[in-house]
């Protein structure tokens, strides 16, 4: 093992056993969580009001009864169904699962509260947290306790252990230390339960019932609390508080008293967690002085006749408690927009007909409050949800919210459409095969359905035949498709590609997560001759679809496959993200040529020539026409450009003037033609350089041209260009040779161009340059071959067309500064030096490093057969910084010529 | 005892890349998922991956033998999607033990192979079993929020037939990956318990969520550290995350997990976040970089790569992964 590894810090806690719970976030109780106050208010046997709501299945309601309880602290709510006119199971089960689509409520574990052993087994079996069970005891002996047991610790379960065994619930301080001593250590011993999952609940009973034996009930329990966290390792105490004020009931001042007097003792003594109605409960030093003695004389069993004088006492402060008055929700005052938009992103619904009814009355028709008021409190979910705040099960809340929002205004909208009025189109709306997402898909779907459209909603996993088919068969207008997974993406090309199999016509529409207008644009759009658009938010989908399906609606979908085509090309011309690697990397991957002195051919003819008055009607059948059209922004293939249906008239006619003007110019002599071109001893050094060797001529020293190499991340075994790959390297020891040339055409352009200006024949102008451009070409081309065939002579037995010699079959190339494989135009300043091309033929560099005259090629021979052209792309700033450094210029100046070269960042 | 818990302690374990990804290069037809022995099912059965185990199982050992070339220490069963849950899409419920069965057994064969030629090394196959295509907690249906498309029962059921064949098959581990609903994979994890209760067996399970959006939860809602402890009531040996995000976006949850779990840790992220094309196209080199960040932050124990991640990838993720201690589990 290698001994040198690299440790790291640690960043774990340390390993605990606090009691650990969750819903959709997280309760740890630890010695320093305040007590955990269990909800109990979703408890048929505890509330009335909420078995009434259950029994009515008034759902909405009794979901209501659990968010007031975790909205008023509750930190677990204990659900209880036990009731004998319910069915157990089903309620528990439906009530647990509408809970899971209540993040708001879910966010807290739950308690599953029942006797019954399939109830709570069935709660088990719909909560993804990890909750507790309310409760276990030894009551029907140990086997069914050991059963129960192990089956909730593979549920994933906290357990509360009631102190109850076969004998009987324990009523003393003894029997409940028997009792849960023993259930913990078959719990730990035997099960292999984890101790701090383990909740006693030592059972809280009534005090002040006059009769003597429950005297010491409350005692009892702190007394029995305290042994059991100072006995059992890690085990938690819990209780139902309520029990204990049992006998005052109808008495709320002195049991919230007795709650908050209990709650205060028992904590002291070790209880963690208790079933408590928060609104039951005083703060404990607000409890009067005197109510406070008289309550804890009980509790504590500090008199005799402590039960006595506070049932007396008790009669005084019945019913002066302060009124009992909702508190009004704070956000209620707000305005209306943003009530309604608190809603919405809350999921609360208990609301929402109430201002939306407002918002009906604000606004002249009640679609407008759909366009308006709701789709801006969704849009503001929209939000949260994509940059993180809210997550999937609140967004399917809030899209509860917004449907009942859209129910209660549906017959307000039915009422303002005319009776004879016809649906504004069938729109067939479907979740991609192999997605169930369908959401986003709904919420469109309602949008487009409160605007008047019919909705053929197929659901979601749709497969494309069946989409086909409906579409067909119900003869829609508008097809929507959704997905949210990325799969669906293949699934929406591949529908585009159907419908345009099936000659369908209607617009289609793509929405979803993972869509895009990117995708859509450039993968699905393609596929369809109609149109598609993305729609990613529901507000948009009506004004698209109201717009595809106007009357005159022509314009409208030109504009979206204009936008998308122009889109299209946008994203891909735009370069996709790109690797590069540093320049050593670059060389170190350079072009291997396997040297030998078989492969180099030694020039025929050494040194430099020069062509002066070159009759230029040599070039005719060398000239490459097609750039020529280009020139004349007419884009085809010469000689195909002429029979084009479109342009090819028009290329007729132009190429029959130039011939005209190119027969004239070449009978007449009105331009010449000139070329230097010089061969010579070359190496590569240091990687990327050339060293062109002069010393056997006059020349003082020698010279160098500086090539760049590609530095764009390439696939394995590609490899980085450079031209100086092409040439031997020094250290190789092989003589190898390069070349370099200028030809012109363009001697007498300017003069017979200014004379066409001059009679306003601009056309004429822009023709001899053209010509001039083509005649240039032509030149380097013939130059090149005859410096192949003759004057270096590698190529001797070369016999190529013009269409051969066009498409570059030949071996060896030619690149010229200023062109993709050479982009850097100082190396012709280099050019010019070695060959004096001013002063040999007359062509001249402007400052820019243009020639002058404009219609002349210049650039470098490369005579090795694998010699190729390539595009140099982008480099990064430390080859910049090294060729600056070759160059002896500043870096600031290297950066201005090779700017467009320069790779961001 | 399983020997993985020995070589857990000595190094960071990696676990192989995406099967899929790989299977994609082979552009295998429809006649090619069905091969002789299905020319004539009913429905199309192009896209059934797992059903390569059957009809192009050289395939599927190549791409095995790819990863382990690259470095994997666990190479994970051709079974993302072998249940009779998300079988029945296919009309295949009746397959699923063979499916299984099979997948463990060329998976181990492989490994096997491996195994041999450097026994200093053990490599392990690891039962992948993916979420099912239905989810227990949340309704697909949004206006009837009760309502649920898969119960537990139904998909303990189906887990524990996935789970015996893979065990049959040779699997040395058990994976629960890809979880975006914590109450399917307690269902899984029930399943499992119950298989290794009634074969009187113990087998190293490894639990892997996904964290689905920018919320930082899982699909059904729960943060890390409720999902932590919703799947902890078992003996992991290690629990982690997996998919959906690609290796940066995944690194926040990583360090809660490590800072929060008793067990080893785990994480094979997707290769970056999907192009607008749903393509991965984090290079090997950037993934290795963000992977490289884990380990110098101590996050992890066993580390390997989910959608968009090839046998490249795995090899620059072990290559790093060689240079550091494993994550060290904090005694109680």
């Amino acid at each position: 093992m290698n001994t040198e590894k690299i440790q790291h810090t640690k960043n774990q806690k340390p390993k605990t056993k606090f009691l650990t719970l969750s819903g959709l976030e997280p309760l740890v109780v630890t010695p320093d969580s305040n007590f955990i106050n269990v909800g109990e208010r979703t408890n048929v046997t505890g509330s009335r009001k909420f078995l009434r709501l259950i029994k009515e299945e008034k759902f909405d309601e009794a979901l209501e009864v659990a968010r007031h309880q975790v909205e008023g602290g509750a930190q677990i709510i204990d659900v209880n169904m036990d009731e004998g006119m319910l069915d157990g199971v089903e309620a528990m089960t439906t009530f647990l699962n509408l809970i899971a689509s209540e993040p708001d409520i879910a966010r807290v574990p739950i308690m599953i509260d029942s006797s019954k052993w399939e109830i709570i087994e069935a709660g088990l079996q719909v909560v993804q947290g990890k909750c507790v069970v309310n409760s276990i005891s030894l009551k029907e002996g140990e086997e069914e306790f050991i059963r129960q047991a192990k089956l909730i610790k593979r549920y994933g379960a906290a357990v509360i252990v009631m102190a109850f065994d076969e004998d009987g619930q324990a009523d003393n301080y003894e029997r409940r230390i028997e009792i849960c001593e023993r259930s913990y250590n078959i719990l730990v011993n035997q099960v292999g339960f984890p101790a701090q999952d383990i909740i006693f609940d030592p059972n809280i009973f009534p005090v002040a019932t006059g009769m003597e034996e429950h005297r010491k009930n409350a005692v009892d329990f702190f007394k029995a609390t305290q042994w059991i966290r100072e006995n059992l390792p890690h085990a938690n105490v819990s209780g139902g508080v309520s029990n204990v004020s049992f006998s005052f009931r109808g008495n709320n001042t002195v049991r919230e008293a007795m709650h908050s007097s209990f709650l205060y003792h028992a904590i002291n003594h070790g209880m963690n967690m208790g079933i408590v109605n928060p609104a039951m409960l005083e703060v404990y030093d607000d409890i009067p002085k005197d109510l406070l003695e008289h309550v804890e004389d009980v509790l504590l069993d500090r008199r005799d006749d402590a039960t006595e004088r506070l049932l007396d006492f008790a009669e005084k402060v019945k019913g002066n408690k302060k009124g009992g008055d909702e508190k009004v929700l704070e956000w209620r005052n707000g305005e209306l927009q943003d009530r309604i938009t608190h809603s919405l992103v809350k999921g609360i619904d208990a609301f929402i007909v109430e201002d939306v009814e407002t918002a009906r009355q604000e606004v002249d028709k009640p679609i407008q409050v759909i366009e308006g008021h709701l789709m801006k409190g969704m849009n503001v979910v929209g939000d949260l949800f994509g940059s993180g705040k809210m997550f999937l099960p609140q967004v399917v809340k809030s899209a509860r919210v917004m449907k009942k929002a859209v129910a209660y205004l549906q017959p307000f909208i039915e009422e303002e459409k005319d009776s004879d009025a016809q649906s504004a189109g069938k729109i067939l709306m479907a979740t991609v095969k192999g997605d169930v997402h369908d959401i986003g898909k709904n919420i469109v779907s309602v949008v487009l359905g409160c605007n008047n459209y019919e909705i053929v909603d197929l659901g979601v996993m749709v497969p494309p035949e069946k989409i086909i088919e409906v579409a067909k068969k119900e003869n829609v207008d508008v097809i929507g498709l959704s997905g949210l997974i990325t799969p669906s993406l293949d699934e929406m090309v591949y529908l585009s590609k159907e419908m345009e199999r099936n000659n369908f016509e209607v617009p289609l529409l793509i929405g979803g997560a993972t869509t895009s207008r990117a995708h859509t644009a450039v993968k699905i759009a393609p596929n369809y001759s109609h149109s598609v658009v993305h729609v990613n938010d529901a507000s948009r989908a009506v004004t698209v679809v109201g717009d595809l399906l106007q009357e005159n609606n022509t314009t409208y979908k030109q504009q979206i496959r204009e936008e998308y085509d122009v889109f299209r090309e946008k994203f891909l011309n735009r370069t996709k993200k790109k690797e590069y690697i540093s320049i050593e990397a670059a060389r170190a991957n350079k072009f291997q040529i396997e040297w030998s002195s078989a492969s180099i051919k030694k020039p025929n003819e050494l040194g430099i020539q020069v062509l002066e008055d070159f009759d230029l009607s040599i070039l005719k059948d060398y000239i490459d026409w097609t750039p020529f059209f280009r020139s004349w922004d007419l884009h085809g293939k010469y000689p195909a450009i002429l029979q084009d249906e479109v342009v090819g008239e028009q290329a007729r006619d132009l190429f029959q003037d130039a011939q005209v003007m190119l027969k004239d110019v070449l009978t007449n002599q009105k331009l010449k033609g000139k070329a230097v071109f010089g061969l010579f001893e070359a190496n590569s050094v240091n990687d990327d350089d050339i060293e062109v060797q002069l010393s056997s001529r006059a020349q003082s020293r020698d010279l160098r041209f500086l090539t760049l190499r590609q530095q764009l991340k390439k696939r394995s075994g590609v490899p980085n260009y450079a031209l100086a790959d092409f040439v031997a390297p020094k250290e190789d020891g092989l003589q190898d040779y390069m070349g370099c040339f200028c030809v012109t055409a363009g001697f007498g352009t300017q003069a017979l161009a200014e004379a066409f200006e001059k009679e306003n024949d601009d056309y004429s102008s822009i023709m001899i340059k053209a010509i001039a451009d083509r005649l240039a070409e032509a030149f380097a081309e013939y130059l090149h071959e005859q410096v192949r065939t003759k004057h270096w002579g590698y190529a001797t037995s070369e016999a190529l067309t013009n269409e051969e010699l066009i498409s570059e079959v030949y071996k060896g190339i030619r690149p010229a500064p200023g062109y993709p494989a050479c982009p850097d135009h100082l190396e012709k300043d280099t050019i010019w030096e070695l060959l004096k091309v001013e002063e040999n033929i007359g062509v001249k560099l402007t400052e820019s490093k243009a020639m002058w005259p404009a219609a002349g090629v210049s650039g470098y021979y490369f005579g090795n057969e694998k010699a190729t052209y390539f595009g140099l792309g982008k480099i990064k700033q430390d080859q910049l910084e090294d060729y600056a450094v070759r160059r002896n210029i500043s870096v600031e100046e290297a950066t201005k010529w090779l700017n467009p070269n320069l790779a961001d960042g | 005892m399983n020997p993985i818990y020995k070589e857990i302690q000595k190094r960071i374990l990696v676990l192989d890349g995406a099967m899929g990804t790989m299977l994609q290069q082979y552009d295998f037809t429809e006649e090619d998922f069905r091969g002789e022995r299905f020319k004539d099912f009913p429905i199309s059965v192009k896209g059934n991956n797992d059903l390569l185990s059957l009809t192009q199982p050289e395939a599927i050992k190549a791409v095995h033998k790819k990863y382990l070339e690259a470095g994997a220490d666990i190479i994970e069963t051709n079974t993302f999607s072998g249940t009779t849950i998300a079988m029945a899409d296919y009309q295949m419920e009746d397959l699923v033990y063979e499916l299984n069965y099979e997948s463990a057994k060329l998976a181990k064969e492989v490994v096997e192979e491996f195994n041999l030629k450097t026994p200093n090394k053990k490599r392990f196959v690891a039962g992948s079993i993916g979420p099912t295509n239905r989810t227990a907690s949340l309704s697909p249906d949004v206006n009837r929020p009760e309502f649920r498309a898969v119960t537990f029962n139904e998909l303990k059921t189906a887990y524990k037939q996935q789970v015996e064949a893979l065990i049959d098959g040779g699997a040395d581990i058990l994976l629960v990956e890809t979880i975006f609903d914590t109450l399917n994979a307690k269902a899984a994890l029930f399943a499992i318990e119950e298989v290794k209760e009634e074969r009187k067996i113990d087998i190293p399970i490894m639990v892997s969520g996904t964290i689905t959006d920018a919320s930082g939860r899982t699909l059904s809602g729960q943060t890390v550290e409720a999902f932590l402890i919703s799947v902890s009531h078992i003996p992991l040996l290690s629990v982690g995350f997996n998919c959906a995000l690609g290796a940066e976006q995944l690194h926040p949850y990583l360090k809660r997990l490590s800072r929060e779990t008793p067990f080893y840790t785990s994480a094979h992220p997707n290769a970056g976040l999907p192009n607008a094309f749903g393509e991965y196209d984090q290079t090997p080199q950037e993934m290795q970089a963000l992977i490289e960040a884990y380990l110098q932050d101590g996050l992890i124990n066993i580390i390997g790569g989910c959608c968009g991640t090839n046998p490249e990838h795995i090899k620059a993720i072990a290559e790093v992964a060689e240079k550091y201690e494993p994550r060290i589990l904090v005694d109680g």
